[in-house]
């Protein structure tokens, strides 16, 4: 079967229609079934919390965001100057990288009450937490995007007589792009996962520290207000990276 | 005439723990400043790793190689040597003119600046005038292909190899950048070693045609086409001198296969 192309109208429209039917379908269904709200609020319930609550949201997305973008800068920072390093010496890439493996193995929900205790109760535990889930997938996607250069190109770059430094930022960096930002978007998700489990395990401020107190205290509408927040936040740190990306990426 | 490639026993291959993979055997050839030389051979012949041997990207087990008087590695450090691969091998992040420009902005202390007014003249050259801002993906293979031929000119090499860069192009467009070809090395004078699958392409570009044979690669014959095609002359594809050298080539390749 052919697939006709969507125009780009209709392809900006349908998400958001998708969106809105199941918001409706919420709204009046809900009822309907007999939900209790202390289970599931309906959307115009949320939509009141977040009028009458902003003060109290803001205040508790703040820190969240501060945690999160700080996490997705170090942690992606350091994934991409420790994947020159590996590129750059077999050695260290050999005799690391699994370490470096084994590190990432370990499930966030365990490690992140080490990284408190280390750290303590402020912002820094949770920036490290938010910085060590987006670390691994970069590190693994830039050390495969330094290294995409075919045989031609670095035997041109060879024959053009160009020395380390030249190849490396006239053709592996630019070449490591379209994998660096694959894994840029997944991590600009991933990074507000991160301050949220932080502020989960350790925190009386932050979106995380909201969704634990609104549970413990059969708040429903405002443990949906804070996750429609935190995701509406990640949907942002997303379509910002989505932006840099065609601005970098010109080309394809 | 002074010589600008000689070969004098050059064996290719890789060494293994224990046994050794010739690639080239024994390989001797002269080439003459200017000369326009066409290698035709089966597949894993070592044509392309005679380029390569040649452009200093491999190095040979034993024998000698002189570019211009020099070892290969003088030769490509003082950019005489110019490579035009099989397939673009363009920038994707780079323009038309940026990529004709990239051995401006790489090579060390042996690069230098490139004045306009010559990539200019190159890119009339070349007919790419309009389409200098262009990326790559908005080119046809074509146009992609004389892009890499502006790159690899724009330092005004004193060689020019090309691994069969018109290998992947349909006939007309191949044909079409052939004669445009002949008529750059009619004017730049540049010395030019073309590695093809095709016959017909050997015979109509090359002033000779070296014919290797594969297992281990050894040059087989070299035609001297030098006779029946004067430098200035523009000779037709369908000239019976033409048909006959083919004939001849191709009888040479069944031979050695």
């Amino acid at each position: 079967m052919t697939e006709v192309p969507l125009s780009r109208n209709t392809a900006l429209l349908l998400p958001i229609l998708g969106g809105v039917s199941i918001i409706v379908a919420w709204e009046f269904l809900l009822p309907v079934l007999g939900v209790p709200a202390y289970i599931m609020p309906t959307p115009t319930a949320i939509a009141g919390v977040f009028v009458k609550q902003w003060p109290l949201l803001f205040s508790n997305l703040w820190p969240t965001a501060v945690e999160s973008i700080a996490g997705f800068v170090i942690g992606n920072s350091v994934a991409i100057l420790i994947a020159i390093v590996f590129v750059y010496s077999r050695i260290i890439q050999a005799a690391y990288f699994p370490v470096v493996l084994f590190f990432n193995t370990i499930p966030i929900l365990a490690l992140a009450p080490i990284i408190i205790l280390i750290f303590g109760l402020g912002m820094t535990p949770k920036i490290i937490i938010s910085a060590v889930i987006c670390f691994f997938p970069t590190l693994v996607n830039m050390i495969r995007g330094l290294n995409s250069p075919s045989p031609n190109e670095i035997e041109l770059f060879r024959i053009l007589s160009a020395n380390q430094w030249e190849t490396f930022w006239r053709l592996r960096f630019p070449r490591s792009m379209p994998m660096l930002f694959s894994s840029l978007r997944i991590a600009s998700t991933t990074a507000v996962i991160g301050a949220i489990v932080g502020e989960w395990i350790g925190s009386d401020k932050g979106i995380g520290a909201l969704i634990i107190q609104a549970t413990f205290n059969y708040r429903s509408g405002q443990l949906y207000a804070a996750i429609v927040l935190s995701s509406s936040m990640a949907i942002c740190l997303f379509l910002l990276v989505a932006f840099v990306e065609r601005k970098v990426i010109r080309y394809a | 005439m002074s010589v600008a490639i000689k070969c004098e026993k050059l064996n290719v291959g890789y060494r293994n723990a224990d046994s050794t993979i010739t690639i080239l055997s024994n390989l001797d050839l002269s080439v003459p400043a200017g000369e326009f030389l066409t290698i035709l051979g089966p597949s894993g012949c070592g044509k392309s790793t005679l380029l390569r041997v040649i452009a200093d990207l491999l190095q040979p087990l034993s024998g000698s190689i002189n570019v211009f008087g020099a070892s290969p590695d003088d030769a490509r450090n003082r950019r005489q040597i110019g490579f035009v691969f099989q397939d673009s091998t363009l920038l994707p992040w780079r323009s038309v003119i940026e990529n004709i420009q990239l051995p401006s902005s790489v090579g060390g202390h042996h690069k230098h600046s490139i004045s306009g007014a010559k990539i200019k003249s190159l890119l009339k050259l070349m007919g790419l005038e309009e389409l200098d801002d262009r990326y790559p993906h908005q080119l046809s293979g074509g146009q992609r292909q004389r892009v890499a031929i502006a790159r690899a000119l724009i330092e005004e090499p004193k060689l020019l190899l090309m691994d069969e860069p018109f290998g992947a192009l349909d006939e007309i467009t191949r044909d079409r950048l052939n004669s445009e070809l002949l008529s750059i090395w009619r004017s730049t004078g540049t010395t030019i070693l073309f590695v093809t699958h095709s016959i017909i392409e050997a015979v109509y570009l090359g002033q000779r045609v070296m014919v290797m044979a594969s297992n281990p690669g050894r040059v087989l014959k070299i035609a001297d086409l030098r006779d029946i095609k004067k430098k200035d002359l523009v000779i037709e594809r369908e000239d019976p001198r033409i048909i006959s050298a083919m004939a001849d080539m191709r009888r040479a390749l069944e031979a050695a296969s």
